[in-house]
This record gives C-alpha cells, structure tokens and sequence, in this order.
C-alpha cells in the first residue's frame, strides 16, 4: 500500500485548462496517474488533453468517480477552489498554489468541520510540490523519476529538499512509499502529525523521515504525538540554522517568533521525543539507511 | 509587510480606538507649526522608523515648547537609529510625528497575532505596558491574558469585556476599553493584518482610552486585495538588495556573512546555508531564484550576490526537478557572460541530466569550482574562502 494515492484513485485537476495546470497534468499522466478530467468553470462539455472538462467539481464526481484533486488556481480564487473540492466529496486536495492569504487558509480549515472525521478531506498543501507514491501516482509538481520505490514514508514541506532527499535515498537505494509536501505557509492544510499518523497505519512504510524548518509548533507537536502513538521510527532534519529571528526565510511560515520555533531548539526537543536527527541536509538519505539496518537487526 | 506608527495609528483610530492627537512633519518648520496646531503646552517627537525600542536609541523627545519640537525634529531627522530591532546597520528617519504629551495613570499591553497552533487569532493583553511583550513573558508571566477568536464568527463583546476586567479597568470604563479590542480585532480581521501592537495602551488621568505607541504587520500574501495597505509600503525603511529582489520576484534575505548563495527552493537554501555554517562559514545572503531557475532570474540572481559587498565567494546549487541541468547550465553561462564575477565561484547542479549539466559548465569558458554534494559544496567554498584571505 501506500497513502492518499496509488494507482488505481481517480484525480481531477482544478484549473485544468490553464498553462500550469495542462502542463503537470501532462507530466503525471505521462507518470501513469489516473487523471480522469478537469475543472475550469465556463469550458465545461470541451475536452481537454483527450479528457473531459466540467464546470463544477460536483459535476466532475459524478461523471468520473473522482476521490482526489490537484489545485492550479490562482491565489486569490484557491481558497473558494478548495472548499468546492471538500463539498464534492473529494478526500484528498493537494493544493500547489503559492501566495494563498492566511486568513483565507483559517477560512478554508474552518469550512471544513462541518463534516465527520470519515468525511473530511484531506487537503495537502497549499504552496507545496504534491504527493508521490512511486511507481503508483503522482499528485504533484516533482520529477517522478528521482523517487523509488520503497518503505520510507517521507513528509516535508519544501519541494527542492525533498527532491534531494528521494535523490541521496535513491543513491542509496533506499525507496519510498509515499513522500507527502505539506507546504512552506504559516497556516497549511495537513500537518505532520496529520501524515504520521496515515503512515503509522500503512503496511508498506517501516521508516517515516520528517523535513522540517524554522518557524511554528507543527514539527514538534509532531513529535510529541509520535512518542505516545507511533510505534515506527522518526528520522527528522530542521532545516533554517543560520535564519535570524523575526525574518521570513522564503516560506511564509519559515520565520522564527516564539522559543522552540528555531532550528536548533525543534532539534533538541525532536531529540527529547526520540526522533533519530539526520545531522545535516547532506546524510538524510544515510540516517535513514542506519536506521532501516537498526530495524532489520532488531525484527 | 510593515508600516510606521502614525500609519497604524490612523488606521485604529478609523476602528474606533482612540489616539493622542497629531501630526506628520517632514522638516524643522513643518514640526514646529504641528506643534502649534495641535495646541497644548508639552509633545511628543517620534522618529518614524519600522522599529520598536526607539526611545532607548534617542528616537523620541519630550518638548515643552514649540520651539523645543523644531530643534528636536531638526536633531532626528536624517539620523540613523540604530535599535535592538535593526540590527547593526540601523534605519534613517526620513518624518517625525508630533503628538501631545498624555498623562499617563496605567500602561497596559494590547496585542493581536495568528496563533499557528490553534489557527485562530490570539489576542494577548497585559497589565505590564511598557514593556516588550517577551520581557512581560519573562518577568510577569501571570499578567498575562490570551483570548482566541474564532474568525468564523469573530470577536464577540464578552471576550472582550473579560479581557477588560481581567486588566482590571475601573467599570466606568469597561465599555470604552471594549470597544477598542473589538476595534483591533476588527483592523486585523479586515486588512488582513498579521500582528496589531498597541504598547502601551494608556489610561490617562483624564479617564480617557488611547493607543500611545503601536504597530502593525500585513500579510504579503493578501496585498493583492488591499490597495490602502499596499500604498503605505516605505522602501526607504527597507535593506536596498532585499527591495531589488522583491521588485523582480527574487526571494532574498540580507546577512551577516561573506559567501553568497544563489539556490532554488526556500527548503534547499535554507539547509545549504546550513551546511555552509557547519563547515565553518557564514552564509551572506539567503537567495531563493524559485522552482524554475529561468535564465533571466539567474542573471538577476548574480547582479543581487554579486553587488552585495560582503560577499567574497559565490555558491549556487541548484536542484532541477521539472527542469534539467543542461538547460539550467546554459543559463548560467548566459548569466555569466552578461554579469563579470570576479571571485571564486562554487557550482553544484544535481537532478535531471546533472551529467549533461556539469559537461556544459565544463566546455564553458566559466571559471568555476564543481560541486557535487551539499556538503561538498559547502566544503569547497568555505575553502575558496581561506585560500583568499592566506
């Protein structure tokens, strides 16, 4: 297995017709994902790469059996994008538009609990490079080619980091099941508590490396909630050693404003949690590996 | 995005909260006649820089006469202030504000900021006004009051009401002091704004609710929707490489150090600077050219790193995805043969056709040093840089 996609899910792209969206959604055809239409409101009825357009995403679902969307939508209409997705029935969005409004996000998480635990979908991202399950579906923006296929569940929330680490892992032959960009923004989607926990119920998964950075409490309550509820080992790196306080480093979210939001301190209280801490960007792929070894000895 | 003072006080006085009166004033003369205009017998002279701490750095005085105002205005205006906020280069005061002086019976502290937590807004409120709210933090913790706000229904009054009396504000009062929280919550929830600051916020000996100091932060993100914030955007208070990029939709952050970075992905630049760190050096700048990695944002990228003079050796790495190494190395050369760089350069390129990038480079007349790792990179820049100064 593998979480939020494989091969067999049914994805619809919003803002389908547009010169990002036909252009990945060429790429994670080519990849072999299941894209079964688009979204763009007004083209409905037209084709669209040999697919079908709609107006709606309800209308989508219907006609498609779509469970998963991707979002190449225009900041200022995203928020309004994704919530249509949640009210169709999607259940997973990944949301790749950058500039996205923080208040616009709190809108989008507030809509969204009004439905059961069961129902909620889960939305990736925004500002993020997708979802990958190598060899099964690409949900995303990256190379496809850089991932293998394998049992390391990867979370992260840069694209060119994670793109390194499924490189130095691949160099190492070291595969991945799923590798999930929750996006460099302040107020994000899904956290990496929310992905831990998919992967602690994932068969194909034994090691989960987290990517984190400067900047909010989500790396460590991650790491908190592991402690108590996920029973597989934790690889991190906390990227931002040299960010100075109170600047954005790139990434809406990546600024340090509060104690335990500096790279240092998410290490040291990553540590506290039992998370095995890659010491630098450059041996994430050889930790893992260690770590894999350590878990094969002890089985 | 920041503003001044005077900017975020006219904002939350058009929320309802009150303010001392005032004026802007951009010369000796025109702060003289301010002072005159706004009446009284004793003003205030504040330095408008996009800094906290000002007074401590000789950014604010107390004036008894009109006169005293004029020379006062003439002593800070064009000066740089260099504060706890600024860092060692400081900012110039290009206006002042003129304000009567209040007297004061209680300082309290009012702020709004996300709380990324919980993803609702938090509004934070002490009895020690006066002071930053992380010395409050540290010194008197059990002053201090949070409320969150749901933003799908917003502040209601009796939140409100229990931050005021929590503050203890005598019940004559109370209303007053409501109303000036919801009217914050209000300024935040409606511009978009991510941290409204009044400190302090004063009761006078007149009985009376004013915001005497605050600040006001807006997200980047949302400007495209409020053209009234956007306008009060001062560059001048701005580092000149860090508008440069911003203008040509390059992320930048001016440093401490001397090597250069030109890197693509927040992620990626953020972890190579961390490499440079551990293998002794200290990165001058962080550089974001974006995902793409286009031929023009690396021509750009270059004039940036390269005009700073801080930096003494270059680094870029580069991790083409959706792109290749080939096309990215063509657009380095490009870049080069438009932009002379006369210091050591450290190229890794890693992804796509990394084979056919480096081969490129190589053919090149590009002097360069390649990399193939992070920390490789790193390690051979850090080296260039020793090399230089023996």
């Amino acid at each position: 297995m593998s979480i939020l996609i494989d091969n067999k899910t049914n994805i619809i792209v919003q803002g389908f017709t547009g010169k990002f969206g036909s252009f990945h959604a060429e790429e994670m055809i080519k990849y072999g994902t299941n894209i079964v239409g688009g979204v763009t409101p007004g083209k409905g009825g037209q084709k669209h790469l040999g697919l079908p357009v709609f107006n709606t995403v309800k209308d989508a679902v219907k006609n498609t059996g779509a469970t998963a969307s991707i979002l190449f939508v225009p900041p200022e209409f995203a928020a309004d994008s994704a919530m249509e997705a949640a009210d169709a029935g999607i259940k997973t969005c990944v949301a790749i538009t950058d500039g996205i409004p923080s208040h616009d996000m709190i809108r989008i998480k507030r809509y969204m609990r009004r439905y059961s635990k069961k129902d909620k979908m889960t939305l990736v991202g925004p500002n993020c490079a997708g979802v990958i399950s190598p060899g099964k579906a690409l949900l995303g923006i990256m190379p496809g080619h850089i991932y293998m296929q394998g049992n390391v569940g990867v979370i992260g929330r840069s694209g060119t980091l994670g793109y390194e680490a499924a490189q130095q892992m691949k160099n190492l032959n070291i595969g991945i099941s799923t590798s999930v960009g929750i996006g460099g923004d302040p107020i994000n989607g899904c956290s990496f508590k929310d992905i831990l926990e998919k992967f602690e119920q994932d068969d194909q998964t034994k090691v989960i490396l987290m990517i984190g950075e400067i900047g909010g409490p989500q790396e460590v309550e991650a790491g908190k909630f592991a402690k108590q509820n996920i029973s597989k080992p934790i690889v991190a790196y906390i990227a931002g050693l040299t960010a100075p306080k109170g600047r954005v480093m790139g990434h809406a979210g990546a600024i340090v404003s509060a104690y335990g939001e500096s790279a240092v301190e998410k290490t040291e209280l990553l540590k506290e949690c039992g998370v095995t801490i890659s010491k630098n960007p450059s041996v994430m792929g050889e930790t893992v590996k260690s770590v894999l070894n350590g878990k094969n000895i002890q089985s | 995005m920041d503003i001044h003072e005077y900017q975020a006080k006219k904002i939350l006085s058009s929320f309802g909260i009150g303010i001392p009166r005032g004026g802007i004033a951009y010369s000796p003369e025109n702060a003289e006649y301010k002072a005159r205009e706004i009446g009284g017998s004793k003003w205030v002279v504040k330095a408008q820089i996009h800094s906290g701490a000002r007074g401590k750095a000789g950014g604010i005085i107390i004036c008894n006469s009109a006169l005293e105002v004029a020379q006062a205005t003439d002593k800070i205006l064009g000066k740089k202030l260099v504060t706890k906020q600024t860092g060692p280069e400081g900012k110039i005061v290009h206006r002042v504000y003129i304000e009567e002086a209040t007297d004061i019976k209680k300082e309290l502290y009012l702020g709004l900021v996300f709380d990324r937590s919980s993803e609702c807004i938090m509004v934070v409120a002490s009895t020690e006004g006066g002071m930053s709210v992380e010395e409050i933090s540290k010194e008197k913790p059990e002053s201090i009051i949070r409320s969150k706000i749901e933003v799908a229904v917003g502040m209601q009054k009796f939140q409100a009401r229990e931050i005021a009396f929590g503050l203890g504000i005598d019940p004559k009062l109370i209303s007053r002091t409501t109303e000036a929280i919801i009217g914050c919550y209000r300024a935040f929830s409606d511009l978009d704004a991510t941290m409204v600051e009044i400190n302090p916020l004063a009761i006078t000996k007149d009985e009376h609710i004013l915001a005497l100091d605050c600040k006001m932060s807006f997200d980047n993100n949302a400007l495209f929707r409020r053209n009234q914030v956007s306008e009060l955007r001062d560059k001048s208070q701005e580092n000149p490489n860090e508008v440069y990029a911003s203008d040509r939709g390059l992320n930048y952050v001016s440093l401490e150090g001397n090597i250069g970075n030109i890197i693509n992905g927040a992620g990626l630049a953020m972890a190579s600077m961390d490499m440079i760190k551990l293998a002794g050096g200290e990165p001058a700048n962080f550089l974001d050219v974006g995902g793409g990695a286009t031929p023009e944002k690396m021509i750009k990228a270059f004039k940036l790193v390269s005009q700073d003079e801080k930096v003494k050796v270059i680094l870029v790495n580069i991790f083409a995805g959706i792109n290749r190494c080939d096309w990215i190395a063509e657009g380095i050369v490009q870049a080069l043969e438009k932009i002379k760089i006369d210091m050591p350069l450290v190229i890794r390129l890693a992804g796509t056709n990394v084979e056919k990038g480096n081969k490129i480079l190589k053919e090149s007349k590009i002097k360069y040093i390649e990399a193939s790792t992070l920390e490789d990179a790193a390690n051979k820049a850090v080296a260039a840089l020793k090399k230089l100064k023996n």
